[in-house]
């Protein structure tokens, strides 16, 4: 192995400056990439990553600065451009055409074609075909990408990008759709791909991923470098240091445990889905959350998390049954108002899919869940309404200029906050919470994590779903773990450790 | 392209930008020709869109959710031939030697029950039956436009007597009525969008139904009452033009539902649902009245009219493309 400092960089970003009509989002950056290493770059959501990477993969082609890949300077005026020199980006949102094979996605805009200028789909196939097996993955080239599952449609982008040779791969938060055992392939594919000498960019938020992976960190904050080195001189609190400018106090600390009586009980819990995107069945699920406790519920993708809390919530009321209790109460739940006035709240998985409505204001998203259940009447209740919002933005430390702001000029933590302000203000003897934390900074993350102790604190039941066992290791009283459609595991957070949920995770596999 | 900052509170630039057409297009008229500014001709410009503003409250109401109700003209045809052939004939039924006589307010409310309920209909097909709103309301396009041709059989239906015919042509405190029932109509969808928990959840659906669902709001009722009222409207519409006409034409309102979405796009409602204001549509009624009316006034050729309204619309949504662009 070769020291980093005396390789040359494959790519070298020089006194990159960036402005969308208004202030620097870059300001005189100087980053580069060498062969055969991982770079990580960190940094708060809008610290400017990814405009970074947006220029170096020709996406923004109105910059300052120079970018000189290899030898020679370039300047990319689009992404394909970009592509042929070697750089692809695989981003945060998915890029495949779903109704497209595999191999079609791979080969997009480059088919190969026979000698009477037709499409060549053995070709097309077999190429592909290399390349998938390149990613151990055993799907065949000619299916529909529709078909597939979300991890899987990922890979497939990765395949495309690898089909052009690149020399560089720069990869936005790749594991947010992955699970456990889909992350460990996709990092086997990268140390892979660096023995090659590829090149790889690699933006998380996950700090685990970042020092299993990386070579090199790199943290911005405020459109600037301001910490780079070998991953291994890094440990966390440099990080956080770099990414907010100060030492983070002391770590985020569990509360003492001290719970009551029982808030919420489920037994015999069904549900059965038959739909185009893969069937879901749960079976028997039974369990109950204690005022005050944080269940913790861990399962791979797939497993049917989700499903599992919509369904309780009243989402599906005719392919599910079961006996659901609040406050030792038998509750019928039919519909999803039901279930808010009966006391539960669901903050759902994906904030801009399922918990935000992006056109309408601050005020009006977090009122909205409370309109339905606790506002009688036809009109809305102003006065009430400005109250309430005032309240939760001031209980929740909720950063926007107004209440009548757009959401959508929010930041990414601030929506979360105002999401679970939303359901908070259904007032909710159970929260169910779904992925809180998925996509958001560690400031934020953290705030999320001491708000959800604080809930639990003033008697709320939780429920917490997430596909990062730190976080539910961290976070949880009692942890469930979902496999196969069942409950494979009951466990105290005494006795759970990261092995023991993996196992039963991956139990009826 | 950089706009200067004219957000003022409550006041969005969207309003402004139909107004500001609205006014200049005014006093190009008013320079260019004789007659556009007097009280006459203005009274004239305002009972004449005050049908489509109807239809486009409607039409607001149901592109808000992320809909479309390509069925209005039909509908408007439908309610307006019930009413006044229940008017002129009332009900004979020979079997039971029956025949019930209706009064003016009864006729108007059948009209507008008829209307209703196939507005009702096309949110049955919609929300049970999960048809497409575009392919759902355009097959009640051709239906209502077919049970308009059975109920007159093809003639219009003429002599609705004074007391009927005052609704499109008389005049109450200097104002004319079909301006009042407008204003009426106005007033409330704006109540309903602004005030209401219902306009709330219309918002809502529109901004993203999955999220409004899992708001605990009952998606399917609400969408049932819009495109209900979607029908309402149309139906008022419909006593309009055949009170002003005196008369219920088989073919009354053909393509009426494109001058409405042409008004509720132009004052800058999204079709993507969400976005949009009951003063927008009637501010883009507005403007395709004056267009009207000032191209009439300067002997424009009919052929160029279609033209230029064309033309208008296209110029519309791209400004507003520009301004989605901004935020």
């Amino acid at each position: 192995m070769v020291e980093s400092t005396q390789l040359e960089p494959i790519l070298e970003a020089r006194h990159i400056s960036k402005s969308f009509a208004g202030p620097l989002v870059l300001k005189d950056v100087n980053f580069n990439i060498y062969p055969g290493k991982v770079t990580a770059l960190i940094g708060e959501n809008g610290a400017g990553k990814s405009t970074l990477m947006k220029i170096l993969s020709g996406v923004y082609t109105d910059y300052e600065g120079q970018v000189i890949l290899g030898n020679d300077p370039v300047h990319f005026d689009n992404p394909r451009q970009a592509q042929e020199a070697g750089i692809s980006i695989i981003l945060q949102e998915l890029n495949v055409l779903p109704n497209l094979t595999v191999a079609e996605n791979i080969f997009l805009g480059r088919e190969p074609e026979t000698a009477y200028g037709t499409l060549d789909k053995r070709k097309l196939n077999k190429d592909s075909k290399r390349y998938l097996e390149r990613l151990n993955l055993q799907i065949r080239p000619d299916m529909r990408v529709s078909s597939l599952k979300v991890a899987q449609q990922q890979l497939v982008e990765i395949a495309g990008a690898l089909s052009y040779d690149a020399k560089i791969l720069i990869m936005d938060e790749p594991t947010s759709a992955l699970s456990e055992k889909e992350i460990e392939i996709l990092f086997e594919i990268i140390r892979e791909y660096k023995k090659q000498g590829g090149a790889v960019v690699y933006i998380s938020h996950k700090l685990e991923e970042l020092f299993e992976i990386s070579d090199e960190i790199v943290v911005m904050r405020d459109g600037k470098i301001v910490d780079t080195g070998h991953t291994e001189s890094f440990d966390r609190n440099r990080i956080v240091k770099g990414m907010v400018g100060r030492e983070m106090g002391k770590a985020f600390s569990r509360r003492k445990l001290e719970y009551g009586e029982e808030v919420f009980h489920v037994s015999d819990f069904n549900l059965s889905l038959k739909r185009e995107t893969g069937d879901c069945i749960l079976n028997n699920i039974s369990f109950s959350v204690q005022r005050g406790e944080i269940v913790g519920i861990f399962g791979l993708m797939g497993a049917g998390r989700t499903e599992l809390l919509e369904g309780l919530f009243g989402v599906f009321p005719k392919q599910s049954q079961g006996t659901i209790f609040i406050e030792g109460q038998q509750v019928t739940i039919d519909s999803v108002e039901q279930a808010i006035r009966a006391g539960m709240a669901l903050v759902p998985e994906d904030r801009k899919t399922g918990g935000l409505f992006l056109g309408m204001s601050v005020s009006q998203n977090l009122t909205l869940a409370t309109l339905v259940s606790r506002f009688p009447g036809i009109f809305v209740p102003e006065t009430s309404e400005r109250e309430l919002v005032a309240d939760y933005i001031e209980k929740l430390n909720i950063d926007t200029p107004s209440p009548q702001k757009p959401i959508n000029q929010l930041s990414g933590g601030n929506q979360q906050k105002v999401v679970i302000s939303k359901w908070l203000a259904t007032n909710p003897k159970i929260l169910f919470l779904d992925e809180p934390t998925r996509g958001i900074d560690v400031n934020a993350k953290r705030e999320v994590y001491e708000l959800t102790n604080q809930l639990a604190e003033e008697g709320k039941g939780i429920v917490l779903v997430s596909s990062e066992l730190p976080e539910i290791l961290k976070l949880s009283d009692r942890i469930l773990v979902l496999a196969g459609g069942t409950i494979t595991a009951d466990m105290d957070r005494s006795e759970a450790t990261k092995e023991k949920i993996m196992h039963a995770a991956i139990l009826n596999r | 392209m950089k706009k200067k900052n004219f957000s003022i509170p409550g006041i969005s630039w969207q309003k402004f930008q139909s107004l500001i057409a609205i006014l200049f297009l005014s006093a190009l008229l008013a320079l260019l020709t004789d007659n556009f500014l007097s009280t006459e001709n203005l009274w004239n410009v305002l009972r004449q869109i005050s049908v489509n503003v109807c239809i486009s409250v409607g039409m607001t109401l149901v592109i808000l959710t992320a809909g479309i109700d390509l069925s209005v003209g039909s509908v408007l045809a439908l309610g307006g031939a019930v009413t006044a052939g229940l008017l002129k004939n009332g009900i004979e039924i020979p079997t039971f030697n029956l025949f019930i006589q209706f009064s003016v307010m009864g006729a108007i409310i059948a009209g507008l029950t008829v209307s209703t309920f196939l507005g009702w209909i096309n949110g049955m097909a919609i929300t049970k039956f999960k048809v497409p709103s575009f392919i759902a309301t355009l097959a009640m396009l051709t239906m209502a436009r077919g049970l308009t041709m059975l109920w007159t059989g093809g003639f219009p239906i003429t002599g609705l007597g004074d007391s009927f015919t005052f609704i499109g042509t008389g005049w109450f405190l200097g104002i004319p009525m079909p301006v009042w029932i407008t204003a009426v109509v106005v007033g409330l969808a704006m109540v309903l969008t602004n005030k209401t928990k219902l306009g709330r959840y219309i918002y809502a659906i529109g901004g993203d139904e999955e999220a409004a669902y899992l708001s605990g709001i009952n998606v399917k009722k609400v969408k049932m009452i819009v495109y209900s009222l979607g029908g309402l409207l149309a139906g008022v519409g419909g006593l309009l033009v055949t009170a002003r006409l005196d008369s219920a034409q088989p073919n009354a309102g053909v393509g009426y539902e494109l001058d409405a979405i042409a008004a509720v796009v132009i004052g800058g409602t999204s079709l993507y649902g969400g976005r949009g204001t009951i003063m927008g549509a009637v501010l883009g009624a507005l403007l395709i009245g004056v267009l009207n009316n000032g191209l009439v006034l300067l002997n424009v050729s009919p052929f160029w009219q279609q033209v230029i309204k064309g033309l208008v619309i296209l110029i519309a949504v791209i400004l507003d493309r520009f301004q989605v662009k901004d935020n």
